[in-house]
């Protein structure tokens, strides 16, 4: 799936080096944050930044070179985006995978030197950022257990791996150098990519399951899970005195975030199936009395899911159906995305730290 | 004896492209290829030319054709996908030995081939000349940031240790009879593989208390600074300057 030279164009190509340059400079100071770790009270984490990306790296090019058969001689590898973002968290997944990218490009010639923006874009950026998001999302909807941090990282991974081809259609939408219709690459890139995404998902969970039953304190998206201290005082359990600040609270907002996503994937995906087909108010108005005339079409008229309907699937109830789950999943990870960042910068500026940060 | 010191790509050598700084070779790399694909593809001289141009590099820095075709092996995935785009591509039609051909594929493969075998063989003879350590120092050079280049290098360092932990893994589990065929057996490949991530997580810790507690503080010490003067600067941009010159002239031709 690396892209070679001239296979997009020169802008687009400069567009999206933009795009990871600046992803890679946030992913460096999100990663000596993540990789800081609370066990070092008198260092920066700075320090500690560059070994441990470093052998993260490592470990992810090694991994790529692990095969897993499949059968009757073919076999698969890992891409190794989403369980970055789960074993080391997103800054750290992005920050490791691009380095990776970038080494292979130099080195093994694999993948051109100018597309280079576009291959951390599409391998490094999206599908650790997709994988993260939606892995977050489901912790907080699931049980607090081991099983559905497994379960969680199943998901998360069978989705990145579509939705980076999703984003490489994208990209080849806008700079593609050759003639293939876009449907054509969109239906080969993502049913391709739906089955390398099952691949992908199982030998994910199973990793992530392997690492969380053995060192479940290295698995940066399981750091929830770990059961208060207990005392045995006179024996009997009771709680340690710097027990985990209000945990009655967890419960109520999962509830709200499952009730809020179950209710918009149904609407979005099965409610759209009875909704009229005539178009709505204002659509109809326009048309009625003819001031439509001069609207010429929407820029983004011929893009993959342009009138709510996902491209070359006929059935149109269907279609509708599919582009609502996926806009609503689109929707949810860029909002979670966004609120995430602003509640992590506001929770930085304010002077307090957590018991177990100072 | 060599193992350990310098790399598998590595072709050790003293000619004058060797001798050149890392981060003039990166550069005029870099624009090279930027200068490839930005040429119209309709000028297929210009493709030879730049093919000429890089095989009087290649002869310059003494690797062999053999030596240089085999490592452009790597690209045989998306040849098969340029091959591919004839038949996927709609449009006027051309026939050639009966099969009927496309003509903005036929267009279309030509120019990811063209482009992206010349960017492969650029990349090839970057790593065949320039040792590893240098080439890090080189991104230096060019100004991207410090703490990338620390992580690129561990990851360099140590990534055929933590490949050949993997292969000792695949070696044990072998030597107990076990043997990957089918879905069924990823679950012992997916143990291994986590078992393998908390080795390298746990090295990665040992390495950081071993380097602190020899004075690192987060930055290296570049002890090898490397310069290049006026003259190194020139020869290196030889190769963009000329693919300049005949990409100008293909769009104007």
């Amino acid at each position: 799936m690396h892209v070679p030279d001239g296979f997009i164009n020169a802008p687009v190509s400069a567009v999206t080096g933009v795009v990871a340059a600046a992803a890679v400079a946030v992913s460096l100071r999100g990663a000596r944050r993540e990789l800081g770790g609370p066990s070092h009270a008198l260092s920066s984490g700075g320090e500690k930044t560059a070994p441990l990306a470093g052998l993260v790296a490592a470990f992810i090019f090694a991994v790529q070179m692990l095969n897993f058969p499949v059968a009757a001689g073919t076999s698969g590898h890992l891409l190794g985006g989403a369980l970055a973002a789960i074993l080391v968290g997103p800054y750290t997944g992005v920050l490791c995978v691009s380095v990776v990218l970038l080494m292979q490009g130099i080195l093994f010639a694999d993948g051109g030197l100018t597309a280079l923006g576009v291959n951390i874009t599409d391998m490094a950026i999206t599908t650790t950022v997709v994988a993260y998001v939606l892995f977050r999302t489901l912790v907080k909807v699931l049980p607090r257990t081991r099983r559905s941090v497994t379960a969680a990282s199943f998901v998360a991974a069978l989705v990145s791996v579509p939705a980076a081809a999703l984003v490489f259609t994208a990209i080849y939408a806008l700079g593609g150098t050759t003639d293939v219709p876009i449907g054509k690459v969109l239906t080969a890139m993502v049913g391709v990519h739906l089955l390398i995404g099952i691949g992908e998902a199982a030998i994910t969970a199973l990793t992530v399951g392997a690492v969380l039953a053995v060192r479940p304190d290295l698995v940066h998206g399981a750091r929830g899970l770990t059961a208060p201290l207990k005392l045995r005082v006179g024996g009997e359990l009771v709680d340690a005195p710097a027990a985990a600040p209000a945990p009655a609270r967890t419960g109520s907002t999962r509830k709200v975030w499952g009730f809020g996503i179950v209710t918009a994937l149904l609407l979005a995906g099965f409610v759209s199936f009875y909704a009229s087909a005539s178009p709505d108010g204002l659509e109809k108005v326009a048309h009625d009395k003819g001031i439509d005339t001069k609207t010429t079409q929407h820029a983004s008229s011929d893009s993959p899911l342009a009138d709510y309907s996902v491209k070359d699937i006929g059935d149109a109830r269907l279609a509708g159906g599919l582009a609502g789950v996926i806009g609503v999943g689109v929707t949810v990870a860029v909002g979670s995305g966004v609120f995430w960042a602003v509640r992590r910068r506001r929770g930085a500026d304010t002077p307090e730290r957590t018991p177990e940060a100072v | 004896m060599g193992a350990g010191h310098s790399h598998r790509l590595y072709r050790h050598g003293h000619s004058p492209v060797h001798e050149l700084p890392p981060h003039c070779k990166l550069a005029a790399v870099f624009l090279f290829v930027v200068v490839v694909v930005s040429t119209p593809r309709e000028a297929m001289w210009a493709f030879a030319l730049y093919a000429v141009l890089l095989a009087v590099v290649a002869g310059a820095a003494r690797i062999p054709a053999g030596y240089l075709l085999k490592r452009l092996l790597i690209e045989i995935p998306f040849v098969a996908f340029a091959v591919l785009m004839p038949f996927v591509v709609p449009g006027e039609q051309v026939h050639v030995l009966g099969l009927a051909l496309s003509e903005n594929g036929l267009w279309g493969a030509w120019n990811v081939l063209a482009k992206g075998t010349l960017g492969v063989a650029a990349s090839v003879i970057l790593a065949s000349t320039t040792e590893l350590r240098a080439l890090l120092l080189g991104l230096q050079r060019l100004k991207l940031p410090p703490l990338l280049v620390q992580i690129a290098s561990f990851m360099i360092r140590y990534g055929d240790v933590i490949t050949d932990e993997m292969r000792r893994m695949s070696i044990a589990r072998r030597s107990r009879g076990f043997e990957a065929r089918g879905v069924r057996s990823w679950g012992v490949l997916a143990k291994s593989a986590g078992a393998l991530f908390i080795r390298s997580y746990e090295r990665g810790e040992r390495v950081h208390l071993a380097m602190v507690s020899r004075g690192y503080a987060g930055s290296m010490p570049v002890i090898d600074e490397v310069t290049a003067t006026r003259a190194q600067w020139t020869r290196a941009a030889a190769l963009p300057v000329t693919a300049l010159a005949v990409c100008l002239l293909g769009w104007t031709l």
